[in-house]
């Protein structure tokens, strides 16, 4: 499989978590994508936390407004329905546990639900931007992610990097099933039929717990 | 009282060694044309307060390459790798906070409080050196204040008393900042007459501002 594809049925993955009326925060990177596989019959409301609610798609070619831009800095749109405010604002949603999910990359997960996806010391020090708020205050947290880092385990029994929040992931999803956090470690609950549950463990450092109902994984 | 200030004046406002706050989100919103300006003066050890570094081509990222800044205080610096390798180099120090905490700082500090206890960071390095607080069985950090000496933000419609509208997402971290600094002035490409603004979109009182740099010919 390659990475694309491995993307799409972790966009696609994702995307099925969310539910009608939901407020959502998508990270940069692969999370963008999950927002093309949401379902046509709900209505999921995106947030930038730059400040808006209702994040539309890509403005057509030479309809860029520079004053409506996500996170990233690049032009983006709203719905109708939509709303603009400040970063405090913006923050109140996310702390005040008004965001239902946030899906985001990782560097590394462990078994406790903790995260590292902000940086690596001496190599690669950006900032946390909006992530340890976003980690911290919403009422999920998704992890989409490809299952290994050019063959290294991104799935650990304790993270090595710095964190970006403890204990706060509830869901990963990668590309070889989906995984929750549980008080007794990592379960897996779908898997993608192209792996075995030994692919997946060999995969992952932590030690998997395979659910009574494993599924094959829902695309 | 004229509050109009061509940018040369502005920019002499700024002392050396002087404290601050840039309004924008990756330029959005910055008051790049005040930024520009300053980035080609003799202005030197400036301490910063804004949300990013933007880019190295683009309004406050500039000020960075032109090395008029000893300290930053900002929520990521990714997109300006001149900031990343004069931060490494211990050329310039950089303090990096999580995005809704800084603005809460800034809000905190403009509405004279105290300080502010957010999740956000407990059990990262952020909880270094700050005070824990238990409310309720949960633990908080400390986070104080932030003000500056001087506030420069952006306007996309601003009257001549100084009342400010924010289109979109230019809003972010400017109307916060409009609080939180002893002299502030607003740069805008829009000035109109006392009125023309409906007072329902306003989002900064001209009480709060100073002085008006406008860089479009509307005048």
């Amino acid at each position: 499989m390659d990475s694309k594809q491995a993307k799409t049925i972790i966009a696609k993955r994702v995307a099925k978590e969310f539910k009608d009326g939901d407020l959502i925060n998508l990270g940069i990177g692969l999370p963008t994508l999950v927002a093309n596989y949401v379902d046509h019959d709900i209505d999921v409301i995106f947030q930038s936390e730059n400040g808006l609610v209702g994040l539309g798609g890509k403005p057509e070619e030479g309809k860029e407004d520079m004053e409506i831009t996500n996170a990233g800095g690049q032009p983006v749109t709203i719905k109708s329905g939509g709303m603009f405010f400040d970063s405090a604002y913006s923050f109140s949603l996310i702390r005040g546990g008004h965001v239902a999910a946030t899906v985001l990359g990782a560097l590394q997960v462990d078994e406790e639900g903790n995260l590292a996806n902000g940086m690596i010391p001496g190599v690669m020090v950006p900032g946390m931007g909006g992530a340890m708020d976003l980690v911290t205050g919403a009422n999920r947290v998704i992890i989409a992610m490809t299952h290994t880092a050019k063959g290294k385990q991104k799935i650990l029994k304790r993270c090595k990097l710095p964190l970006t929040a403890p204990k706060q992931v509830d869901l990963i999803v990668t590309e070889m099933g989906v995984m929750e956090v549980t008080d007794k470690g990592i379960l897996l609950t779908e898997i993608n039929p192209e792996y075995t549950v030994e692919d997946v463990q060999e995969a992952t450092e932590a030690k998997l717990i395979i659910s009574d109902n494993l599924k094959n994984m829902e695309i | 009282m004229d509050k109009t200030l061509s940018i040369n004046e502005a920019v002499k406002l700024v002392k050396n060694g002087a404290t601050v706050m840039v309004g924008g989100f990756l330029g959005c919103g910055g008051p790049n044309k005040i930024m520009d300006a300053l980035s080609e003066s003799d202005v030197k050890d400036l301490c910063v307060i804004a949300n990013d570094t933007s880019f190295e081509n683009l309004g406050l990222g500039k000020l960075i390459v032109e090395k008029k800044v000893k300290k930053v205080i900002a929520s990521h610096i990714g997109t300006n790798k001149e900031t990343g390798r004069q931060m490494s180099e211990e050329e310039t120090e950089v303090i990096l906070v999580p995005q809704g905490t800084l603005a809460e700082q800034v809000r905190a500090g403009g509405a004279g409080l105290g300080g502010v206890l957010t999740p956000t960071g407990v059990g990262t390095v952020v909880e270094e050196g700050k005070q824990k607080i238990e409310i309720d069985g949960k633990t908080f950090l400390l986070e104080k204040p932030l003000r500056a000496d001087i506030a420069i933000i952006k306007g996309s419609v601003v009257d001549k008393k100084g009342n400010v509208f924010y289109d979109g997402t230019t809003k972010n971290f400017n109307p916060l900042m409009a609080l939180a600094a002893d002299v502030v002035i607003v740069e805008t490409e829009k000035l109109v007459e006392v009125g023309e603004i409906d007072p329902n979109l306003v989002m900064t009182p001209g009480v709060l501002v100073h002085h008006i740099v406008c860089t479009g010919g509307n005048e």
